[in-house]
């Protein structure tokens, strides 16, 4: 369970706020017009951007004090996801051991997930040398490894193109629904969040409204999400 | 991180200390306060003049070859970037040798004027420590330039080629406002290593009608041992430094100068033959004015290296010794600055590191000197202190290198770190050292240069058996050995050139 | 260049002491060495300091530490602390100002006989050496030298010279004083009339001198003797003295004795080595000057043919310490104009 308790966000002149509680497992599609905030609720659930108030809450326990890398999830941004200079098995392993120190069963570990992704034999080779799907799979397969409950999206896969995008959402939602990890993804494409969401919350003038089961919403679309579609 | 921070606060605070206390012990030491003679207002109003100037040209003559190297490809070009560079990491005796060589009365330009019936040119008095000061620092100002074009974004060179810009609509539209953005911030930073300048006023200043404030403090130790005047003289100087540094900070000052220089920006606008012509000759000029001094002196030298006694190589082999130990401790201090200058309220640890520009190198040794005094024997220390001042001394062009650097590699990567729980050692080791490579190699290469051809404190603390390499150039030229003295010259080049470019080279390529 | 230095005692030092040297040591002595402050040139391997150490040792058992660097000011800075048992190579125009330091002790040594142009007084102070400032010229490019100071201020002025500045070199002081001892209250106007042939000013003698060396001068402000280096060491007879009418500044190094000494005893009987035949012997060849104390035969041949100046002219050391001020503001308002 992930709740934002009354949490408020400020950022100069703007703000977002948020009371809703999102349960374990599944994905959750946060949606809204671009400049509407989603980025900025979900940097303050991953820890980058203090809120002003309110509590952030994960399987019970307070986390908004907590420093990003000991909050029980991973972040996959919009870009920025790989260290350029370190290889594509040592920005995997990053997330099994934070100085690379890995034991034999580290390693394995690192390769079974590589070869999950479809990366397999890749191991050496540095980020620039990768297409932008593959770049992908790179940070998706560390956010497998490093195990947390919860991982969240900041539209990770918006610089690709529509059947390769298909491709990483399918390839997401697989893996995630495998390992049981909860999912938490910005996006403002209602074909993503219709494809693999369980579940959206729309973000409209400063407000993120509580999940809705996708089906039902997009069947019977509130005011926000209909003057959303246009 | 915050290891890192606390680290760098502690560090800034010892570089702020250690300008301050030695200025503290000289006042502390003095006999009494006369006060400030006309003639160090004099030298005041010399040593503004004659930095406005010199930092005014240096930037001047730089825009037209940054200007040409940014836009064009040739073969050669990166060496033509290395060896322009060199005038600046030059030991000053060897470089004032090569510029006496040049523009003397029997130089090549003076022989060329006569020939054609014009008059001579003297490169005694103001105008030649001017011609000094843009020889020394026009190298630094071309290269900082050369980035700032090279930061224009190519998609907007490509847009203006599709609109049809011709060179002068490249120019007032897209060059002009970076100009206006880099400009001053080079400025500045020359203007600053300018209002130190000493070695220079001495030997060509022609008299005391030039004389800087650092000359003045020379004259107030060494000569009347006036050490309240000799203190408040360096106070004014640090307060000169610290005014411009405080200024510095409102200023876009330009990035690390230890960014790449190797990519050349596709021009579609500057493929004119008189635009050709242009840069050309303004590359040729560069490397005439800069390389003629440098090259002079290595001719004169090169027929009495292996002639040279043994003290001169040892003298050397100190030389590099302190030249390395400055390096890595002025980077691993640079760094650990650096750290905490970029975090919020940094901003103190970037004006304490720019600063240390405007130290006066004599007030710093003699205050050392007074307060090693009463608990050892300042000769034992002769070459940490040494090695202390070159430190002090280099942070701020190390800090200039790897501050922006640093901010960019923040701004980039500073999430992914803190969300993968990277920090401290693991940080330092996967991400900082790794990502911030060049600058630091850079900044190394520059400091081990200047550390290297630094005559500075050894002459008030050293044995003979201590002595360094300029040092024993200066004992060769005392003993009527001009000829050694070149030679040991030549050493000193290849010595200063060699490290810079190990350094930033080793940088490169690991 | 030939070398015209007989000894090099350095080269065995820097086996033995370069290791320590850069670790942070000096140089390892047994017993406490005799410290001996020295100016740069004194102590450097081209210097006299290396042979006189040597010829000292021979018959001392002791060792002796040169500490180089600017003399006064360093003690000055040390004060009572001072480490160091002797000092040498300090000129008369700066006795006095070392004198008031109350740091030194009489020399007790026989000051008579010297072969110096001057009468020698001073109890605190030992001379070594002595020489006299003149203007060198090159003869290729001066055919016929001033024969007189005020000739020299009458010179075209397109005869380039390059001086020191008095408030930085010991050699430029001198001048100002010799200038002051020939033209009186006229000295402001002098250095006005020179002005216009000064090429530049410099800090200290070695820069002047390598610019004229390198033909960026014609005539520098140097000393008698140094027509000697270029006789012997080089064996060139195109460089000269100017010898004036007027008469030359004397300029003297001397030797002292801290009082504070720890080795007294020691110290005493280096500063009784200083007049001894093996000690002013190095002097000629080893500091390119002439000795405080050595019969003019015994001088190395090429001495016979240096400039002999007519007349000597010294201020005792509190007159030219009294002097000082006004000869300087008289270099620095004539080069003003």
């Amino acid at each position: 369970m992930l709740e934002l308790r009354a949490l408020r966000v400020d950022l100069g002149a703007f703000h977002v706020s948020a009371d809703l509680s999102l349960t374990t497992g599944g994905i959750t599609a946060i949606m809204g017009a671009s400049g509407s905030g989603k980025s900025t609720i979900l940097s303050a659930i991953a820890g980058f951007v203090p809120p002003s108030a309110g509590q952030i809450r994960i399987d019970g326990a307070d986390v908004t004090a907590l420093a990003p890398g000991a909050r029980p999830l991973s972040v996959l941004f919009q870009d920025n996801n790989l260290f350029p200079h370190l290889t594509v098995a040592q920005n995997v392993g990053l997330g099994l051991d934070p100085g690379l120190r890995l034991t034999p069963q580290h390693r394995e570990a690192r390769d079974v997930v590589l070869t999950r992704v479809g990366l397999d034999g890749m191991g050496d080779r540095l980020p620039r040398d990768l297409s932008g799907g593959q770049q992908s799979r790179v940070a998706l397969a560390r956010a497998l490894l490093r195990r947390r409950p919860w991982l969240l999206l900041d539209e990770p896969f918006s610089a690709l193109g529509p059947a390769l995008r298909q491709d990483m959402l399918a390839l997401l939602r697989e893996t995630t629904r495998d390992e049981g990890l909860s999912v938490l993804m910005v996006t403002h494409d209602p074909g993503d969040a219709r494809s693999i969401a369980d579940s959206v919350c729309m973000l409209a003038d400063g407000v993120l409204a509580p999940p809705a089961e996708t089906q039902e919403l997009f069947a019977n679309p509130t005011e926000v999400l209909r003057s959303y579609l246009g | 991180m915050t290891l890192g921070v606390r680290i760098g606060v502690a560090v800034a605070s010892v570089v702020a200390a250690a300008l301050v206390v030695p200025l503290g012990a000289v006042a502390w030491r003095a006999d009494g306060w006369d006060g400030l003679r006309p003639s160090d207002w004099g030298a005041l109003r010399f040593t503004l003049g004659q930095a406005m100037v010199s930092a005014a040209l240096s930037v001047l003559l730089a825009v037209p070859v940054a200007r040409a190297l940014a836009r064009r490809r040739f073969a050669g070009r990166g060496a033509v970037i290395l060896l322009l560079g060199a005038p600046f990491i030059l030991p000053v005796i060897v470089a004032v040798l090569g510029l006496v060589a040049v523009f003397g009365r029997s130089g090549p330009v003076n022989t060329l004027l006569t020939a054609v019936g014009l008059e001579p040119v003297s490169i005694y008095g103001a105008h030649g420590v001017v011609l000094a000061h843009v020889f020394f620092n026009m190298p630094l100002a071309t290269r900082l330039i050369v980035q700032g074009w090279q930061a224009i974004p190519g998609e907007r060179l490509r847009l203006a080629a599709s609109l049809g810009f011709t060179t002068r609509d490249t120019f007032r539209l897209l060059e002009w406002p970076m100009l206006r953005a880099v400009v001053p911030g080079v400025f500045l930073v020359i203007f600053l290593i300018c209002t130190t300048s000493f070695a220079v006023a001495l030997a060509l200043g022609g008299g005391p009608n030039a004389t800087t404030v650092e000359l003045a403090i020379y004259e107030a130790f060494r000569f009347d041992f006036d050490l309240g005047r000799a203190a408040m003289l360096g106070a004014l100087q640090l307060i000169l430094g610290a005014t411009a540094a405080v200024l510095s900070l409102r200023l876009a000052l330009p990035s690390g100068f230890g960014a790449g220089q190797d990519r050349v920006v596709p021009r579609w606008d500057s493929q004119g033959w008189a635009v050709r012509m242009q840069d050309s000759v303004a590359i040729g000029l560069a490397c005439a004015f800069l390389l003629l001094p440098v090259a002079i002196v290595l001719g004169d030298g090169i027929g009495h290296v292996t002639t040279l006694p043994a003290a001169v190589w040892w003298g050397a082999l100190r030389s590099l010794v302190i030249a390395v130990a400055a390096a890595l401790l002025t980077t691993s201090l640079a760094l650990a600055m650096a750290i905490a200058a970029t975090r919020p309220h940094g901003g103190w640890i970037e004006v304490a590191g720019t600063l240390s520009v405007a130290a006066s190198p004599l007030v710093l040794g003699t205050g050392l000197f007074l307060l090693v005094l009463p608990v050892a024997n300042p000769v034992v220390l002769a070459l940490p202190v040494t090695l202390f001042v070159n430190v002090v001394l280099g942070l701020p062009f190390a800090l200039r290198a790897l501050i922006p650097a640093m901010r960019d590699l923040i701004r980039d990567y500073d999430r992914l770190s803190a969300s993968l729980n990277l920090s401290g050692w693991a940080w330092l080791r996967l991400v900082g050292l790794p990502r911030l490579r060049r600058p630091l190699g850079f900044a190394a290469g520059l400091t081990a240069a200047l550390a290297a051809g630094d005559l500075g404190v050894i002459a008030l603390f050293a044995s003979p058996d201590q002595a360094t390499l300029p040092l024993v150039l200066y004992q060769l030229m005392g003993s009527y050995r001009m000829d050694e003295a070149k030679a040991a010259a030549l050493l000193l080049i290849a010595l200063s050139l060699g490290v810079f470019w190990l350094f930033e080279r080793g940088s490169r390529d690991a | 260049m030939s070398s015209p230095h007989p000894v090099r005692p350095m080269e065995r030092d820097m086996k033995t002491t370069l290791i320590p040297a850069l670790i942070l040591t000096a140089s390892a002595a047994s017993a406490e060495p005799l410290t001996i402050y020295a100016p740069d040139y004194f102590g450097s391997e081209w210097g006299p300091g290396p042979a006189i150490k040597t010829a000292f040792e021979a018959h001392c058992a002791c060792e002796i530490e040169y500490v180089t660097g600017d003399l006064l000011p360093r003690l000055r800075l040390e004060g009572e602390r001072t480490r160091a048992d002797v000092m040498i190579g300090l000129n008369t125009d700066d006795a006095e100002r070392a004198r008031q330091t109350g740091l030194f002790a009489d020399h007790g040594v026989d000051t008579r006989d010297l072969t110096m142009p001057i009468e020698w007084t001073d109890t605190t102070f030992v001379p070594f050496n002595w020489g006299q400032t003149a203007f060198m010229y090159d003869t290729a490019r001066v055919e016929t030298p001033p024969t007189s100071f005020a000739a020299l201020l009458e010179a075209p002025d397109d005869l380039r010279i390059v001086i020191q500045d008095p408030r930085t070199s010991v050699s430029g002081l001198a001048l100002a004083l010799w200038m002051y001892a020939v033209f009186g209250e006229e000295t402001e106007d002098a250095w006005a009339k020179l002005a216009p042939k000064i090429t530049t000013v410099t800090r200290g003698w070695s820069e002047s001198y390598g610019m004229f060396t390198e033909g960026e001068a014609d005539m520098v402000l140097s000393y008698v003797t140094s027509e000697a280096y270029h006789i012997i060491a080089e064996e060139d007879l195109t460089k000269k003295a100017a010898i004036f009418d007027e008469g030359h500044y004397v300029m003297v190094e001397t030797a002292a004795k801290l009082a504070g000494s720890d080795q007294p005893d020691l110290a005493q009987s280096f500063l009784d080595f200083v007049l001894t035949e093996a000690f002013q012997s190095i002097i000629p060849e080893g500091n390119w000057s002439m000795p405080a104390k050595l019969p003019a035969d015994q001088l190395p041949e090429g001495f016979a043919l240096l400039g002999k100046p007519e007349k000597a002219i010294i201020y005792p050391a509190p007159e030219a310490e009294a002097l000082r001020e006004t000869v300087v503001a008289a270099f620095e308002a004539g080069l003003a104009r």
